[in-house]
């Protein structure tokens, strides 16, 4: 059992008064059993002058994962050695939720004219886990009145080059009403966390957000507030894919990636519909009514596929199982009508691979695919798609890399994504295809996708296959 | 008696009007579970075996149990009336969508006997005139039932003749499973008989000659003999001379062979059939045209008489002219035959005016080697367990033999180009062009779904289809190409829980339990403070490419649990070349008779590859910890100060500053700053592989050897690895095994593994662990959290399960083993991906990861 802390200094005149808003006597330690561990409460200080309460959560880590209350994966490694017991959280904004909960409330028997009294008050939180670190800490908690004083900590000082970790010593300092101050914590702590790893249950979310009344509304990060409450949604349970993560050493969402948790990239870009309409477009041309879907991901082009008729025949394929399970969630395959259910199927295969399954459709479709796959397996994609499925039709889009300097918020010379194992010019992409042609009798015409830079070119590049024989009899 | 003649593998219909005893009979001569009747199911759609409405559904199961069936080569008899054209075309073509035998056997017995019969089932409630109309219909059927394709016709036409009839069943003409060999096989001659004379006199074979000096017969001194893969004739300049030497060989029992397209044609050649005259068939026509009649006619006979292919030595050699595919495997039918012939093509000609050929040995995936010929290839060489012996002898290239069960290679060079190809034959030696090792192409069906490995040393491994899923996501996006994971290597079990105060592991569990089975000589090697690697290291890169199909210059990889690489490109390239000078210095090519090594090692720095894990993980936890604790601390000891009483909370926290501190000392050996290769160490333990050859016959301390000749020839780069042997029985011994133990992690260091010294180990149970670790007190703290050692929290620790982990890291041992095996055979590349595979899949099984 390991404490995570916190304090709540008042210096208001009669500071003491601090204990009968909080229902807890300045001179007695005392225990409560919360959700995670146990909360202590006491007070380091209590003169007229100044008070302090000290909230202390003693997490139990083993318990936490044994007990599942938290949804946590058993075997998951990091459950075990996680900071969770030393940093402010969402449990120990649950666990001031039930402590103070009176406080929190607004009420006092005793002295129920102190409720609504803004009290001079300094919040310290040692370690302050924050997604966005010191700015983010700022950026929440001044538009509420705050003065904020954010320090980043060191992730190790023996390794400098580690840089700063997510937790932020956090000192803030402002006239508040107490509960108020209270209620700012209590939605704020799990914000700034951001944690996948510990899902308080739906609805403790739909309590957080109540919290949030009368503040929530007006404030200006309320939309990144909403967000990442969302973002939390997450599966709970550890997907064989996540589990050999961790046989290497790496956290799960480096392998366990081909789904976008990140709610904040997500169609941000109307580059992303963009593309999916010059696909669209392209097969529309190329007369394809039966479509492979090759690394469809969660399903955003299959769904567009289905809304048209034409395609008679979908087929959505990826590698990821999880991919594929959140595209059937997303896609309402369930619910779908008997007559578009039946134009759809998804399927895990994977482009490395030879299948036979992918073989006698019009055309298959590799959107933003080929540039996650490392260079010496391009030749396997080849032989899978051109030379075994061998459809009439393949578009390829990738990442055209010369648009890269027009990205203001990208480095130079990295990457779009973290995954990307190659990003092509123009001249790359086209040497490539052209290659390929001549490997396996297909020709092939380029097209721009997003706004076409005189000078870098588009942001995408897309390239429509057409097999020779095919296109021998069309021209005859 | 009389004996009614079916091949062993036939569909049998039985033909006969209702009452005519065809239940009975089935009965009588086959087993139960052979026979499908049509009441039967009838029955099993409908629950009433008379129930004529239900009998469209009743066909529909029962077409699907005589497939599946079938499909897997057993004998099945049809029981329903079959007097209908229509119901015994459907027979027929069933029969030879599985390329099985159509057989009929008619039961056509008297009117009034049927009738009767009928009469006396209670169940049965049609009168005479459906008994009429079926034998109406079964008598106009009688004559044409050959022609409707039924390959042999039995008819009985009376209760004595039933009750006399046996049925013999008949081995199928191809059917030589009971030749065991040795076995010469010889891919095609073309006419090339001196060249013969010369390959037979290299195998070690006695030619006999006839009063001419021609060679008519040859013999092995040790019992070997030729399987000839057909086409012998035309082209080349002694067709008939070929023929007399292999008829004769064939004729004494010397020699086997399958018949060519050459051979095929010249039957219909020499038979005054219309052929056209083609492809060096005229220059045959003109050789034989100087024999005798008689010699011609032998020669069309034998030619006539060969049967498609050859199924030998139980099932595991199948020869056929232009191979075959596993699906037709002791099968006849048409088109086995016609692809036994020709082979698969495509349907379209090349350049050159000739047929596209199929590459059906890319998707070859059957147990059975295949030996072929037909297409002219420089060198032969293995492609998914088949190999082409074509090797153009006739077209100036060379005779080619191979020994069986040996797999080896033996080839004669042509004198002369006896005939010029019509399409340029390539000429040996020559690089062949990047990407034409398409049968290094894995299909999907290799890994996807519930798998069972078959394994030498553990039996059946299954592998559930969610793990197999999740390999197969990390496998394509995130490891190496699969010629470069030959193998992947197992888990590791700890020692059981340790029952001494404060610790959770210590080598008494382990000792004791290799004690325990039997096993008492033991080496204990240091657990180095790394990660898992396997390097595969080629001599050179054209090694690399004839050994493992190289295509990008690449010389080998080093690779972590997963398959991934543990660096990019270049710096692969630069680890490799200073591995490589080392095993150079080492003289271990020559001492491993090898021009590339496989080996098992731990890659230092852990941060080298896993600084996320540390950086986000460890310290962020150190962090937090060190942030938070002295701050409460500070708070307790001033509420304290003024007399607030905290029950032993202060205390608690000063316990877990400590351990924080402890924590972060511990990760912190983990990590030192590398630059390129610089600080990088690599620490062999153990040689998986070379060419041709498996180690894990030798035991730990040669191998260790051999990882010290390697630190001994690159003490840069490579690492020794401490070690102390153990005598279970010598207390001594034991003693000094657990002082080394606690030596190593008195200052932090990881633990030991504990291995039996003689390495593969089996015991009354099974084969044995392969190794247990025993992790320090410090290092578990990383593994278990900061305040593991706090006595509440081991005492929860304690009830750890490691049974779960034992059994999985055995499978994965026997898994790693298969795929070493495999390797080692020189197997295809799917064969050995298959147990690579398994164990990513296994690996992804939820097991307690602290274990």
């Amino acid at each position: 059992m390991w404490p995570v802390y916190l304090t709540i200094t008042s210096t208001a005149p009669a500071a003491t008064d601090l204990g009968y808003l909080l229902h807890k006597h300045p001179d007695r330690a005392q225990q409560f059993d919360v959700s995670a561990g146990n909360a202590h409460v006491f007070y380091p200080e209590a003169t007229d002058e100044r008070c302090t309460v000290a909230l202390v959560l003693e997490v139990d880590p083993i318990e936490l994962v044994r007990g599942r209350r938290y949804g946590g994966d058993a075997s998951a490694l990091s459950q075990y050695v996680n900071d969770r017991p030393y940093a402010a959280s969402s449990m120990l904004a649950v666990a001031l939720g039930k402590v103070f909960r009176t406080a929190m409330a607004g009420t006092c028997a005793a002295k129920p004219d102190l409720v609504d009294r803004p009290l001079p008050l300094e919040i310290h939180l040692p370690a302050l886990p924050s997604v966005g670190g010191a700015p983010m800490v700022r950026q929440l908690f001044e538009p509420l009145g705050w003065s904020v004083e954010a320090t980043p900590i060191a992730l190790d000082e023996t390794v400098p080059h580690w840089g700063d970790s997510r937790y932020v010593q956090t000192r803030l300092r402002g006239t508040m009403v107490l509960a108020q101050a209270l209620s700012h914590l209590y939605v704020l702590l799990p914000v700034l966390d951001n944690a996948k790893h510990y899902w308080v249950s739906s609805d403790e979310v739909d309590k957080l957000v109540r919290a949030g009344d009368g503040w929530l509304a007006d404030h200006p990060e309320r939309e990144l507030i909403t967000r990442r409450y969302l973002a939390h949604q997450r599966e709970l349970v550890a997907t064989a894919t996540s589990r050999l993560a961790e046989v290497d050493d790496l956290p799960p969402e480096a392998l366990d990636n081909a789904v976008n948790d990140d709610e904040e990239a997500r169609d941000a870009l109307p580059l992303v519909a963009r593309r999916r309409q010059a696909v669209l477009e392209a097969l529309r041309q190329e007369g394809a009514a039966r479509v492979v879907d090759l690394g469809c991901g969660e399903g955003a082009l299959l769904r567009e596929l289905i809304q048209d008729a034409r395609f008679s025949e979908v087929l959505g394929v990826d590698v990821s199982p999880r991919a594929l399970a959140v595209a059937e969630r997303r896609l309402n395959l369930n619910r779908m009508p008997d007559s578009q259910r039946a134009r759809l199927r998804l399927m895990l295969s994977s482009v490395t691979y030879r299948d036979e399954r992918l073989a006698g459709y019009d055309a298959v479709v590799l959107m933003e695919v080929v540039e996650h796959l490392d260079p010496q397996r391009l030749p396997a994609l080849e032989d899978t798609v051109f030379a075994q499925a061998r459809p009439r039709t393949v578009i390829v889009t990738t990442p055209n890399v010369e648009h890269n300097v027009r990205y203001e918020r990208l480095a130079a010379g990295t990457m779009r994504h973290r995954d990307h194992r190659f990003e092509w010019t123009r001249a790359e992409f086209a040497a490539w295809a052209t290659s390929v042609c001549e490997r396996t009798g297909y020709v092939v015409r380029f097209a721009p996708i997003g706004d076409d830079d005189p000078e870098v070119g588009p942001p995408t590049q897309m390239a429509v296959f057409s097999r020779t024989d095919d296109a021998q009899q069309a021209a005859s | 008696m009389t004996e009614l003649a079916i091949p062993e593998l036939s569909l049998v219909a039985l033909i006969g009007a209702s009452g005519s005893g065809k239940s009975t009979f089935a009965r009588d001569h086959f087993a139960p579970t052979e026979v499908i009747s049509s009441d039967f199911c009838r029955g099993l759609v409908s629950d009433n075996e008379n129930n004529q409405a239900a009998t469209a559904d009743a066909f529909d199961v029962l077409n699907y149990i005589a497939g599946k069936r079938l499909a897997a080569g057993r004998l099945t008899v049809i029981d329903a009336t079959n007097v209908q054209r229509d119901a015994r075309r459907e027979l027929v073509e069933l029969a030879r969508a599985h390329d099985v035998l159509p057989v009929a056997i008619v039961l056509d017995l008297p009117e009034q006997l049927c009738v009767a019969r009928t009469a006396n089932r209670p169940d049965r409630d049609f009168g005479v005139a459906v008994v009429r109309r079926q034998r109406e219909q079964l008598r106009r059927s009688l004559r044409g039932l050959a022609k409707e394709g039924f390959r042999k016709v039995h008819v009985l036409r009376s209760v004595e003749e039933v009750a006399a009839a046996t049925i013999v069943r008949e081995k199928l003409l191809t059917d030589f499973r009971h030749e065991h060999g040795p076995f010469d096989v010889i891919g095609d001659v073309h006419g090339c008989r001196s060249e013969l004379e010369t390959l037979l006199d290299t195998l070690g074979y006695r030619l006999n000659r006839d009063e001419r000096d021609r060679p008519v017969d040859a013999v092995h001194p040790e019992g070997r003999r030729p399987v000839f893969v057909g086409d012998l004739v035309d082209r080349g300049p002694d067709s008939p001379g070929v023929l007399r030497l292999v008829m004769g060989m064939v004729k004494s029992g010397h020699a086997l062979c399958v018949p060519g397209n050459h051979e095929n044609k010249l039957v219909r050649a020499l038979g005054g059939r219309q052929v056209q005259v083609t492809h060096g068939l005229v220059e045959t026509l003109a050789q034989l045209d100087a024999e005798t009649e008689e010699f011609r006619n032998e020669v069309a006979e034998f030619c006539y008489g060969l049967i498609s292919h050859l199924v030998l030595d139980d099932g595991r050699l199948v020869v056929a002219h232009a191979g075959l595919k596993e699906a037709y495997h002791g099968r006849a039918s048409g088109r086995v035959r016609s692809f036994a012939l020709y082979g698969d093509s495509t349907g379209e000609t090349d350049e050159f005016g000739l047929p596209v050929r199929y590459p059906w040995a890319n998707d070859y995936r059957g147990q059975a080697m295949v030996l072929y010929g037909h297409t002219p290839t420089p060198e032969a060489e293995w492609v998914n367990n088949t190999m082409c012996l074509d090797t153009g002898c006739v077209f100036g290239g060379k005779l080619t033999a191979l020994r069986y069960p040996e797999k080896e290679v033996v080839s004669v060079p042509a004198e002369k180009v006896w005939y010029e190809p019509v399409k340029p034959f390539p000429v040996a030696g020559e690089p062949a062009p990047v990407d034409v090792r398409h049968h290094d192409q894995l299909d999907i069906n290799d890994v996807l779904g519930k798998r069972v490995v078959e394994t030498a040393h553990h039996g059946r491994v299954t592998v559930r289809e969610e793990n197999a899923a999740g390999a197969l996501e990390v496998m394509s996006r995130f490891a190496l190409h699969p010629r470069w994971l030959p193998y992947l290597p197992p888990a590791m079990a700890p020692a059981a829980t340790s029952k001494r105060p404060g610790l959770l592991e210590h080598p008494d569990e382990a000792f004791a339990s290799y004690d325990s089975s039997g096993v008492t000589d033991l080496i204990c090697e240091e657990k180095h403070m790394g990660s898992r690697a396997t390097v595969l290291v080629c001599r050179d890169s054209s090694v690399a490419v004839a050994r493992f199909g190289a295509t990008g210059g690449e010389s080998g990889a080093v690779y972590t649990r997963t398959g991934r690489s543990f660096f990019g490109p270049d710096l692969s390239k630069a680890l490799l070349d200073r591995v490589r000078s080392a095993v150079d210095a080492a003289g271990l090519w020559k001492q491993l008779d090898t021009d590339w090594i496989l080996l098992d090692s731990e890659l230092l720095p852990w941060s080298a590859k896993a600084e996320d894990l540390l950086r986000d993980q460890y310290a962020a936890v150190g962090a937090a910890a060190r942030a938070a604790l002295p701050a409460a601390l500070a708070g307790m000891q001033t509420a304290r100060g003024r007399g607030v009483v905290l029950d032993g909370l202060l205390e608690r926290t000063r316990a877990r500053a400590a351990n924080a501190e402890a924590f972060t000392a511990a990760y912190r050996r983990y990590c030192w700053p590398t630059d390129g290769l610089d600080g990088v160490g690599i620490a062999p333990f153990q040689v998986l592989a070379t060419q041709g050859r498996t180690y894990h016959d030798r035991d730990h301390g040669w191998h260790l050897q051999v990882a010290d000749r390697l630190v001994e020839a690159g003490p840069d780069l490579f690492r020794p690895t401490r070690r102390i042997r153990v005598d279970t029985s010598d207390p001594d011994s034991v003693a000094a095994g657990i002082g080394w133990w606690e030596s190593l992690t008195a200052d932090g260091g990881e633990g030991m593994v504990v291995k039996p010294f003689a390495n593969l180990t089996r015991t009354r149970r099974g084969i044995a662990q392969p190794g247990l670790k025993v992790r320090g007190r410090e290092y578990l703290r990383i593994i278990y959290g900061p305040d593991y050692t706090e006595p509440q929290n081991l005492a929860g620790l304690r009830d750890r399960n490691v049974n779960h982990k034992r059994s999985l890291a055995l499978r994965e041992y026997a898994l790693g083993l298969e795929s070493l095996e495999r390797l080692a055979r020189g197997e295809p590349l799917w064969r050995i991906h298959e147990a690579v595979f398994a164990v990513l899949a296994l690996e992804s099984e939820p097991v307690d990861p602290r274990l």
